[in-house]
């Protein structure tokens, strides 16, 4: 829906972003900005940047230097400049952030549907019926059976407690999702049915992505434009289908002549 | 509708010592609504390299490439994004999915992204899939597993989903038999109708013949080589 409004603000403009760790650089004046409804991602070797800047972008690391300005419903807003219960608020009302080991986006302990729920009711949900009906209504969109509701993640599947990663970042209608190498670590066939599911989801409910990955089939299919980066600097950027088949940067011809097929 | 000039085109082959190879110099060229027209040249004349770049997935080195009134060599990636979803389609030589996605919705995915009710859009690749005799057993199965000739046909199918303004047609009739070769003659016909510009490689010259009214040679677009 929001894909095909022609807005003229971005929804995250990223300016000048730097983080050391002492004197080594996590990531070095990197800039972009994001539209409503495009889905960004992010390619480089280990150690190359990807991970440090997604995490300073979802407020899990404090930047050195730069500005993250989100479009919040209020109007365009420093992220780095509000206070920590603002932030907080705001990443649970339109952010999300999957993580690449759904360990560490799910709470194990708590059954499924809990999952799904507890995210509702940190935005204000407190009608247990309705709570529970949103939840089977995810997870039935995320193509895990309702029957499951009431088990813990423990008991799925790697590609299952993905899905419920899933599920219980998107039940709140966020606007920006952060992923984290989403299909890592995943058989190549589940791979594919989360590619396929989140392909889906951000065309119908209009979301904006930004994906870290070291997988160039992964970026080719789900994402619009895509940035390179080595040593902490965004080497290449452009069109998703332009880097891939017509590399300018030395570094980014190196990494697409490398795989075997993209 | 596409109107190109003065374009030039090198590889930088960073990883070869940096070789520059010029590959396409002063290319120019015109598509009227309603007319198509045909590349030809030799086998890497670099038929394929202008239409990528018409695409927008191959980066020009100067020239303008006026698609709809937008310069795609010069354009924001998101303006590109747009012109593809709207008025710009392209049938390449292969079929790229998402694995496991059933062939129906993989043909209506174009009109999905354009806000078509998904119902709609699935009558609409069921009628083009019949068309070109993907048989209807087929269509909750992912096209990967298909012959190449049925690719083609899905990939095709997927091309004429929407009603594109301007269209890039890269060899849509090879390895395709009689009847469905003209199938495919008849849908890029029946786009010329409506106002399509179509931008064609066909090395089938009696498919040529049929729908291209005019002719471009690329080998006129090879840069002089400095001795």
């Amino acid at each position: 829906m929001s894909r095909m409004e022609t807005l003229t603000t971005p929804l995250l403009q990223v300016e000048h972003l730097t983080k050391r760790y002492g004197t080594r650089i996590g990531c070095a004046d990197v800039s972009f900005d994001l539209w409503p409804g495009e889905v960004l991602g992010i390619v480089g070797e280990s150690g190359s940047g990807k991970s440090t800047l997604l995490s300073c972008l979802a407020g899990h690391l404090t930047p050195d230097q730069g500005r993250v300005i989100f479009d919040t419903r209020d109007g365009p807003r420093d992220v780095l400049a509000m206070g920590e219960p603002e932030r907080r608020r705001l990443s649970r009302s339109d952010w999300a952030f999957v993580h690449q080991n759904p360990r560490d986006g799910l709470r194990m302990g708590v059954t499924a549907g809990g999952n799904v729920g507890e995210r509702l009711m940190a935005v204000g949900a407190r009608h247990y019926g309705d709570i529970r009906a949103k939840a089977t209504d995810w997870l039935g969109r995320v193509e895990i059976a309702a029957e499951r509701i009431d088990d813990r993640p423990s008991a799925f599947s790697g590609g299952m407690q993905q899905r419920l990663q899933i599920a219980r970042n998107l039940v709140t209608g966020p606007r920006l999702v952060f992923m984290d190498e989403p299909t890592g670590g995943l058989d190549v066939s589940v791979q594919a049915r989360l590619l396929d599911l989140l392909r889906g989801l951000v065309r119908e409910m209009g979301l904006s992505a930004i994906i870290v990955t070291h997988d160039l089939a992964v970026v080719r299919l789900l994402a619009d434009r895509l940035m390179v980066m080595k040593g902490g600097h965004v080497v290449e950027s452009g069109l998703t289908d332009q880097v891939l088949d017509d590399p300018q940067h030395a570094y980014t011809q190196l990494l697409v002549s490398s795989v075997l097929q993209v | 509708m596409i109107r190109i000039s003065g374009v030039s085109k090198n590889f930088t082959l960073h990883n070869q010592g940096g070789t520059v190879i010029p590959v396409m110099a002063g290319a120019a060229l015109e598509v009227a609504p309603g007319e198509c027209v045909g590349l030809i040249g030799a086998s890497g004349a670099g038929k394929s390299t202008l239409m990528r770049m018409v695409w927008g997935n191959y980066l020009a080195a100067s020239g303008s490439i006026m698609v709809g009134g937008l310069d795609v060599a010069k354009a924001e990636p998101r303006q590109i994004i747009a012109l593809r979803r709207v008025t710009l389609g392209y049938v390449s030589q292969f079929l790229r999915v998402v694995p496991r996605v059933p062939t129906l919705d993989v043909v209506a995915e174009p009109l999905l992204q354009l806000g078509v009710p998904q119902d709609q859009a699935r009558d609409r690749a069921a009628g083009l899939l019949a068309r070109l005799n993907i048989p209807q057993r087929l269509w909750s199965l992912s096209p990967t597993t298909f012959s190449g000739g049925e690719q083609q046909r899905v990939n095709i199918a997927r091309g004429f989903a929407h009603t594109y303004p301007a269209l890039l047609l890269d060899e849509p009739t090879a390895s395709l038999d009689a009847a469905n070769r003209e199938v495919v003659l008849s849908l890029i016909l029946e786009a010329k109708t409506r106002g399509a510009a179509i931008l064609g490689i066909f090395h089938d010259e009696g498919a040529r013949a049929r729908v291209c009214d005019r002719l471009v040679d690329v080998t006129g677009f090879t840069p002089k080589v400095a001795a």
